[in-house]
């Protein structure tokens, strides 16, 4: 079985066919989607900008960041449980979509780089200034490479 | 009386034309627009959260403000300029949307919200700067804020659908809403 067939067998589901056959299902669920990345960005935007000493300077990175971060994965769980559902009613169309190979791969990346290496490296002590604005810098490019792709979907 | 005469003379600009067809330009600032939402309503909402008592409990609401709501308005300018850009770009279209007619409202009484939240509300902000969890005025104009937001990127996002647009068969309320004009959707 090729990965198109895979692909073909997701569009087949149910989930995907009540997408497709409905008016309003579409944007509707697109709409919450584009909620959930307003605060996806805004939580991932208050942390890096933080990292980068251009924001919330009098407070502790660690801090900024905890507080941040219950947001922060409330907004990536809206993504998913929005975005699966809207994926999943046109995978035949993605699975030709360069942006959208884009988008999945950099957020696999962004993903494990946000939990694996800045967050763990951030609530650590003596943390250099270069090592957490590097951080910042590398995990906004990330992030508004999976949203930017992500927009581009729609026009590739 | 009708704003359409503006929207027919931006609809005569060549360089409206020009946006609208261009196969980068136009793309490329719908882009800017969307991701732009993350600097204005995403950092407006970190603001919100904290005078909700959701978030950053310990920080003082006037050091979140002065700190973030700068980025927040640079979003805000982005918004503007990338938002004209594409209203200039299909002018007429978008005047008779019903959906940016509520987005427009929607942004209207958001501002009027920032207005009495910065005139009124925040004059005694001393008495709860600190409060982990400020006082019911305060909540109720943040959590007026996220929802106001949250209705313009819903209804900003349906322009793009053709539902309710004039050139199609549509009930008497959409044709008043729409402001739809029956000569024209006669010839259509």
């Amino acid at each position: 079985m090729t990965l198109l067939d895979v692909f073909e067998r997701l569009e087949e589901m149910w989930i995907g066919e009540a997408i497709r056959t409905s008016y309003w299902l579409f944007p509707f669920i697109e709409a919450i989607h584009l909620v959930g990345l307003a605060l996806l960005g805004g939580t991932v935007i208050v942390v890096d900008l933080r990292l980068l000493g251009l924001t919330l300077r009098s407070r502790p990175v660690a801090q900024v960041l905890l507080n941040a971060r219950p947001y922060f994965i409330l907004a990536l769980l809206t993504m998913f449980s929005t975005g699966i559902p809207l994926a999943l009613s046109e995978m035949i169309k993605l699975y030709y979509n360069f942006s959208w190979w884009v988008k999945i791969s950099t957020l696999g990346v962004a993903i494990l780089f946000t939990f694996l290496v800045r967050d763990r490296i951030v609530t650590r002590h003596d943390v250099s200034r270069v090592t957490l604005g590097a951080l910042g810098l590398v995990s906004l490019v990330l992030w508004f490479t999976v949203a930017g792709a992500g927009r581009w979907i729609g026009f590739s | 009386m009708s704003l359409r005469w503006f929207a027919d003379w931006l609809d005569t600009h060549a360089w409206s034309t020009a946006l609208h067809e261009s196969f980068y330009m136009y793309p490329l600032i719908e882009t800017t627009h969307v991701l732009a939402l993350t600097l204005f309503v995403g950092t407006l909402a970190v603001v919100d959260l904290r005078m909700l008592g959701y978030a950053y409990r310990t920080t003082p609401i006037s050091t979140i403000s002065q700190s973030v709501l700068p980025w927040t308005v640079v979003g805000f300018v982005i918004m503007i300029v990338t938002g004209v850009l594409l209203f200039y770009a299909i002018p007429v279209r978008t005047y008779h949307s019903v959906w940016f007619r509520i987005k427009v409202i929607m942004i209207v009484l958001a501002a009027i919200n920032a207005v009495h939240y910065h005139y009124r509300i925040s004059k005694n902000r001393v008495l709860w700067d600190h409060a982990p969890k400020p006082p019911r005025s305060v909540r109720l104009t943040a959590a007026a804020s996220i929802f106001l937001w949250v209705v313009v990127i819903f209804t900003g996002r349906m322009i793009a659908y053709n539902w309710f647009d004039c050139d199609r068969p549509q009930p008497d309320w959409v044709i008043t809403v729409a402001g739809c004009v029956i000569d024209e959707v006669a010839t259509l």
